[in-house]
C-alpha cells in the first residue's frame, strides 16, 4: 500500500474528501455571511438556523408533500428565501440605524427562536433522510472508494459558489448589489429602489443557507442543532478571510476544510479547534484577515 | 456616598435588604445563583457597558474558573477560598491572553472571535477529561471548611459566602467605572479617535476590562462551582454565553443593577419554566428579540431613565 508521511493513501484521500465536504459548507454559509454583511451591516447570527431550517424543510417536503430530494433544492431555498424576506420587512428593517451590535443580538435572539422551536417539534436527536434515488452507493475510483452523494455535494458546492460569485461581478444586479455596497444613498438616488434590494439580498443569502441545508439533509442526521454547531467554525472561517471579498470566502471556506480533514489524521484531537487556532495565527499576522482591506 | 448617586445608595440599600431577605423567601440555592449568574452578568457588563464591546464567549472563564475551583477543592483537596480565589485568577489569565487577540478587531469582528476562542476552550474542556472530567463533568465537589474552619455543608451557611463575595464584586464594579480609569475608557467607548489623539492608548484600556470581565466571570464560575457540587460543559458552552448577554441586555446595558436583575430574571424563567423543556429556549429568543426592537434601554436602565438617575 502506497503511504506518505506514515499514513495510507486512501486514508489520505478519504480525508481530503471528508475536509472537501466540511469546506464546502464552510463556503456556502460564510458566502451568504459576506453578502449579507456587505450590503445590511447585519451579520446574521441566524445563518446557521436557516441552513437547519432548510434541511428541516426538505425533509418535511418529502414527508408531507412526497416532493423528492430535486423538487427541494429548488423550493426549500425558496420557501426559506420568502421567510428571510419577510424577517427582513417586518423585523430586521427596524435596527439599520441602530448600533451595528445589535444586529447580532437580533439574530441571535432568532436563531434561539427558531431552533428552540425545531427542538420541540422534532426533538433534539431530530430526523433522518435518505439520499436521493441514483446518487446513493459508492464507486471505485482505483485509489478510493468515493460514495457518490458525498461527491456531488462537493460538485454542487463548487457549482453554487461559482454561480453566485459570477451573479455578483459579472450581472447587472450583481453591479447594483456591489454599488449599493459601496454607496446606497447615491444609488437610490439614481433611482434604485435600495430597501426592496436589500430585503432581496437578506432573502438570497439565507436562501443559499437553505440550499447548504438541502445538501447536508442526506449527509448528517437532521437535527435542530445542526446549525448552530455549524456557525461558531463559519464565523472563524469569516474572521480569517475577511468579509471584502466573496471569492475569499469561498476559497477560505474550502481551504479551512481541508486543513480540518488533514489535521484529524496526523492529530485527531485537534481537528475541532483547527479552524480556531488557524483564526488566533491570522490575527496575530493580518489582523484584517487574509482577504480584508481595512483593519 | 462612596461614588454613589442618591438613587444608587437607595438602590444598594434594596439590594442588601434583598439579599439578607432572600433565603427566607427563596430556596437558598436559587438565590445563590441568581448571586453567582449577576457577578457574571456584572462583568459581562463591564465589556458591553463601559467600552461597547460585546463578548459571546464569557462562558469560557466562568467554566475555566468553575473547572479550576472544582478540581482544586476535589482532587487537591484544597479549600474553597483557595479554589474561587484560583478560579477568577485563572479566568483572569485566560481573559489576558484572549484579550490580547481580540483586541485586534472591533464589532462584529471582536464578537465573533471571542465566540471562537470560546470554542476552543469548550472542545479542551471535552477532550481533557483528567481535568475536566469531560462529558460527565467534576460531580460531587465537596463543601469543605472555608480556611479550614467554617464548615459550608448548611445552605444557610455557604449563603454569606456567596453574599459577601457577590455585594463586594457590585461595589468593585461600581467602584471601577466610577474612577478616572473609568472616565477614560467610557471615553473611549464615545471616541476613540480623539482619545488616541489625546495620547491615551485605547488598546490597553479595553484589555484591562477584559481581563477584569474575565476576572469576574471565574469567580463567579468557582463560586457557582462550589455552591452546587458540579462542574460541566454547560458552564463553558455558548448557550451560556448568550445567556449572560441575554441578562445584561435585559437588565439594561451599562447600568450597575441592571445585570442583577437581568440574572434574577433569567434564573428565575430557567428554574419556573423548566417544565416546558425547549420552550425556555423560544421564549429566551422572543425576549432577545423584543428587547433589541423596543426596549433596548431593559429593566433598570428604562427606570434610571424614568427617574433620571443613573442607576
Amino acid at each position: 500500500m502506497v503511504m506518505i508521511l506514515g499514513k495510507p493513501l486512501p486514508l489520505l484521500f478519504g480525508q481530503l474528501l471528508l475536509g472537501l465536504i466540511n469546506g464546502s459548507f464552510y463556503a456556502m454559509l460564510s458566502m451568504g455571511l459576506a453578502i449579507i454583511f456587505g450590503l445590511l451591516r447585519i451579520i446574521n447570527f441566524a445563518h446557521g438556523a436557516m441552513f437547519m431550517v432548510g434541511a428541516f424543510v426538505t425533509w418535511a417536503l418529502f414527508t408531507y408533500l412526497h416532493i423528492d430530494y430535486w423538487g427541494a433544492l429548488i423550493c426549500a431555498p425558496v420557501i426559506v428565501g420568502l421567510f428571510g424576506v419577510a424577517l427582513e420587512r417586518t423585523v430586521i428593517r427596524r435596527i439599520y440605524k441602530l448600533d451595528i451590535l445589535y444586529g447580532l443580538l437580533l439574530t441571535f435572539g432568532l436563531a434561539q427562536i427558531l431552533q428552540g422551536l425545531a427542538t420541540n417539534y422534532f426533538g433534539v436527536s431530530g430526523v433522518s433522510y435518505e439520499a436521493p434515488h441514483g446518487l446513493g452507493g459508492v464507486v471505485n475510483l482505483g485509489f478510493m472508494y468515493l460514495p457518490i452523494y458525498r461527491g456531488f455535494v462537493v460538485f454542487a458546492a463548487l457549482v453554487i459558489c461559482g454561480a453566485t460569485w459570477a451573479l455578483i461581478e459579472c450581472t447587472r444586479l450583481g453591479a447594483l448589489l456591489r454599488a449599493a455596497t459601496e454607496n446606497p444613498a447615491l444609488v437610490q438616488a439614481f433611482g434604485v429602489n435600495v430597501p426592496r434590494l436589500l430585503a432581496l439580498t437578506f432573502g438570497g443569502g439565507v436562501a443559499l443557507a437553505a440550499l447548504a441545508g438541502v445538501l447536508a439533509a442526506p449527509l448528517y442526521s437532521v437535527n435542530p442543532g445542526m446549525g448552530s454547531d455549524l456557525i461558531d467554525t463559519v464565523f472563524a472561517v469569516v474572521v480569517i478571510g475577511g468579509m471584502g471579498s466573496i471569492g475569499g470566502a469561498i476559497l477560505t471556506g474550502f481551504a479551512l476544510g481541508i486543513i480540518e480533514g488533514f489535521t484529524d489524521v496526523f492529530y485527531p484531537p485537534g481537528s475541532a479547534v483547527v479552524v480556531f487556532v488557524v483564526m488566533a495565527i491570522v490575527l496575530l499576522a493580518r489582523p484584517a484577515g487574509l482577504f480584508g482591506k481595512t483593519a | 456616598m462612596f461614588g454613589f448617586s442618591r438613587a444608587q445608595v437607595i438602590a444598594f440599600a434594596v439590594l442588601v435588604l434583598a439579599v439578607i431577605a432572600a433565603p427566607f423567601l427563596l430556596y437558598p440555592i436559587v438565590a445563590m445563583q441568581v448571586m453567582c449568574y449577576g457577578l457574571f452578568a456584572m462583568g459581562t457588563n463591564l465589556l458591553m457597558g463601559s467600552v461597547g464591546l460585546l463578548s459571546l464567549g464569557q462562558a469560557a472563564y466562568f467554566g475555566l474558573g468553575g473547572y479550576v475551583a472544582g478540581y482544586l477543592v476535589q482532587s487537591l483537596g484544597m479549600t474553597p477560598e483557595i479554589g474561587i480565589v484560583a478560579g477568577g485568577l485563572a479566568g483572569a489569565a485566560l481573559g489576558a491572553v484572549f484579550g490580547w487577540l481580540a483586541i485586534r478587531r472591533q464589532d462584529i469582528y471582536f464578537a465573533m472571535i471571542t465566540l471562537a476562542l470560546a470554542q476552543i476552550v469548550y472542545f479542551g474542556a471535552v477532550q481533557l477529561t483528567g481535568f475536566t472530567g469531560g462529558e460527565n463533568g467534576i460531580q460531587g465537589i465537596p463543601r469543605s471548611a472555608l480556611f479550614g474552619l467554617i464548615s459550608l455543608k448548611n445552605d444557610r451557611v455557604i449563603y454569606w459566602l456567596v453574599a459577601v463575595v457577590f455585594l463586594a464584586g457590585v461595589l468593585f464594579v461600581h467602584r471601577v467605572v466610577h474612577s478616572p480609569f473609568g472616565q477614560v475608557v467610557k471615553a473611549v467607548r464615545d471616541n476613540e479617535p480623539r482619545m488616541t489623539s489625546l495620547g491615551y492608548q485605547p488598546a490597553s484600556y479595553k484589555r484591562v476590562i477584559f481581563i477584569l470581565a474575565a476576572l469576574l466571570a471565574g469567580v463567579a464560575g468557582g463560586l457557582k462551582a462550589t455552591v452546587m457540587g458540579i462542574e460541566t460543559l454547560s458552564d463553558v458552552g455558548a448557550a451560556t454565553s448568550g445567556l449572560v448577554v441575554l441578562m445584561v441586555l435585559l437588565g439594561g446595558i451599562g447600568t450597575i443593577f441592571g445585570p442583577i436583575v437581568g440574572a434574577l430574571v433569567v434564573v428565575a424563567m430557567q428554574y419556573y419554566l423548566a417544565p416546558f423543556g425547549a420552550w425556555v429556549i423560544v421564549i429566551q429568543g422572543a425576549i432577545f428579540v423584543v428587547c433589541v426592537l423596543v426596549f433596548r434601554r431593559g429593566i433598570v436602565g428604562e427606570l434610571a431613565y424614568r427617574l433620571k438617575s443613573p442607576l
